[in-house]
């Protein structure tokens, strides 16, 4: 019993030590300033390559977490961030449901890319007909007539389509669906957009890291994701037919083709199915998202202006010039220009952050 | 207050606190599942829609009770016959024998293995492997996912049955030997007869391990929320649906999530009150 007793007394003392120490950890202010981030996983590696170098020249910690664009924009309401990312904008309806007002800031522009793996068959060329076939289910077999008459002279093999899609909520499916959407009426009927849907065919796979994985591991499959994903892994990519009736493969130069529009001055726009010829159809920005006014939850000032300071920082030419190392598309000038328009409308206690 | 005192009330509070842990989840859980049951009532377990797009939402767990019930029954089937050759090698024909430790070691090495690495070795190897022997669907589906399941839970009702049958008392086999039995008589009329209800208990721990089991399941299931229609057919469970989706969901999604872990966990507690009345209806 008194071994008992003893070892009692010795685990309250060691636990008491825990206590104090991690007190005394808190009381010392913090020397940097650490932002928390988190959501998409679609501009993941574009973000991973400039917060790194914003910590490196200016010693503000930056952790961001890709969780989904769904998961930042909870992330965002909980107020456990400092700010979320997403692909797909918040609409007026979802904009109210928050708990206090928040604005959009395009941060780069992206492409959702057509990933297949089929050893020997090089810019596959898929109509927006074949695009609808395919996803729901209607076209099986990769040798379909319907695939070699849009292909011809390509060695199709006789293998089955395994259509791999997001199992979690995503802002890459908010993107592909919407342009189905704009492309395919039984789409818009039976599936809609969304950022994530009820299938009509395929398995699906955890995240933009994961799709790409799978479509890699596993011969006939074909799925959605960010450009990246796919250049990255080196799997193919397919050419989409945009509106003007040409496929394009997608590049940063075609992606940027398809932000050559009238962007609204809180730039909350889908980009995808554009007027251009040249433009690759499945685009669109990546938005970070903060709330207006900063000082909630006990926030520092300090905190406050870090924030807002990278995001101006983010959507520089200069962080937008190291977009096209991982195959993103820099925003159009006139974009950054509002961009930074709206983070000159972000406040602290009523007051604005940055000046001109 | 003497030590022997001291000693209850820390027992008491101990166990108190693992009854108030295990009362408040079932708390939140049902508390988490009202909005979906409210909205789809009992249907909610028989329906087979599971959409999440937004304005036309509708769901319901069937797919994922489905398939969680398939891969985790298939599971059994197959570890079955092995862990029961095994647990009579280790306990009885082998027993004691340098062969039977190192067997040992591994089957509890099995356990030890975190799920996660009993996933990439389906995908990367198990599953290659099926494809070549021409299984549909790329080798992703429920019998992939159930053959992973079964590896999975070979060393929970090895090493149980194992030491159940070790148990045994010597004189109860001395006696059949002394009548003149022979060794499989032995086994069979008297060893596992004796040690039945114990064997019983390994393989119901082992199937509530099925149903839960995550990762390694979602990895190879395919991760279709429909029933699936055939062995080699993709489909989705319980635990692995939730793992997918509960990062993003909010409002009715979260609930139904929440309401699928409600059914996960009445199930786990249904399975285990009647192996336990097997157990006791045996003795």
């Amino acid at each position: 019993m008194k071994q008992l007793v003893i070892i009692m007394m010795a685990v309250l003392v060691l636990y008491s030590c825990g206590n104090k120490s991690s007190k005394n950890e808190s009381r010392k202010p913090a020397s940097k300033i650490t932002l928390t981030a988190a959501g998409a996983t679609f501009p993941m590696p574009y973000y991973n390559m400039v917060f790194s170098q914003y910590t490196q020249s200016t010693g503000t910690q930056l952790t961001y977490g890709g969780i989904g664009s769904g998961g930042g924009i909870r992330s965002l309401t909980d107020k456990v961030i400092d700010f979320g990312a997403t692909d797909a904008f918040l609409d007026d309806s979802a904009m109210m449901k928050m708990p206090a007002e928040i604005v959009h800031i395009p941060t780069v522009l992206g492409a959702v890319v057509i990933a297949y793996n089929l050893p020997g068959v090089d810019s596959l060329k898929l109509s927006n007909q074949l695009l609808e076939d395919i996803f729901m289910g209607n076209v099986k077999k990769w040798n379909d007539p319907k695939i070699k008459s849009n292909n011809p002279g390509m060695n199709l093999p006789d293998l089955a389509i395994t259509v791999v899609v997001r199992s979690d909520g995503s802002g890459t499916t908010h993107i592909f669906s919407d342009y189905m959407t704009k492309i395919s009426k039984a789409w818009a009927e039976k599936v809609g957009v969304g950022k994530s849907l009820q299938w009509p065919v395929g398995m699906g796979a955890k995240g933009n890291p994961g799709v790409a994985g799978t479509i890699s591991q596993t011969q006939g499959s074909i799925g959605y994701i960010g450009s990246e994903y796919a250049f990255a892994q080196k799997i193919q990519t397919a050419k989409v037919q945009n509106s003007a009736g040409n496929y394009i493969a997608p590049t940063i130069a075609s992606v940027s083709a398809a932000a050559q529009t009238e962007i609204p001055a809180d730039t909350r726009i889908m980009l995808t199915n554009p007027a251009a010829a040249d433009a690759y159809p499945i685009s669109g920005f990546t938005w970070i998202i903060l709330y207006k006014e900063q000082n909630y939850n006990n926030r520092s000032k300090d905190q406050a202006l870090a924030t807002v300071k990278f995001l101006d920082w983010l959507v520089s030419a200069q962080a937008q010039a190291e977009a096209e190392k991982v195959h993103y598309s820099p925003l159009p000038a006139g974009t950054a220009e509002k961009a930074k328009a709206i983070l000159r409308t972000v406040t602290y206690d009523g007051q604005p952050l940055l000046n001109q | 207050m003497n030590s022997d005192k001291i000693t209850k009330v820390i027992l008491l509070l101990s166990s108190f606190i693992i009854l108030f842990v295990a009362g408040g989840m079932v708390f939140s859980l049902v508390k988490g599942a009202i909005p979906a049951f409210k909205t789809f009532g009992a249907g909610f377990v028989f329906s087979n829609t599971w959409n999440p797009t937004q304005g036309s939402e509708n769901y319901g767990a069937l797919p994922f009770i489905a398939g969680t019930v398939i891969t985790s029954v298939t599971a059994l089937l197959i570890s079955l016959p092995l862990s029961f050759s095994a647990s009579l090698f280790l306990g009885e024909y082998y027993r004691g024998t340098r062969m039977a430790k190192v067997l040992g070691t591994m089957v509890d090495l099995l356990a030890g293995i975190p799920s996660i690495v009993y996933g990439l070795w389906g995908f990367y190897v198990l599953r290659p492997f099926l494809v070549e022997l021409g299984l549909p669907n790329q080798g992703f589906g429920v019998f992939t996912a159930s053959i992973i399941l079964a590896i999975m839970i070979i060393p929970y009702a090895t090493s149980l049955s194992n030491e159940i049958i070790m148990m045994v008392p010597n004189e109860l086999k001395e006696a059949a030997y002394s009548l003149g039995a022979t060794k499989s008589e032995v086994v069979f009329n008297v060893i596992v007869p004796s040690a039945r209800s114990g064997i019983i208990a390994g393989y119901i721990l082992s199937f509530g391990r099925a149903l839960g089991e995550t990762m390694a399941v979602t990895m190879l299931i395919g991760n279709a929320n429909v029933i699936p229609d055939g062995f080699f057919s993709t489909g989705n469970t319980m635990a692995s649906v939730i793992a997918n989706q509960f990062g993003e969901a909010d409002g009715l999604k979260l609930s139904s999530l929440i309401a699928i872990g409600l059914l996960l966990f009445l199930i786990t507690g249904v399975i285990n009150a009647v192996g336990k009345f097997i157990i006791k209806k045996l003795n």
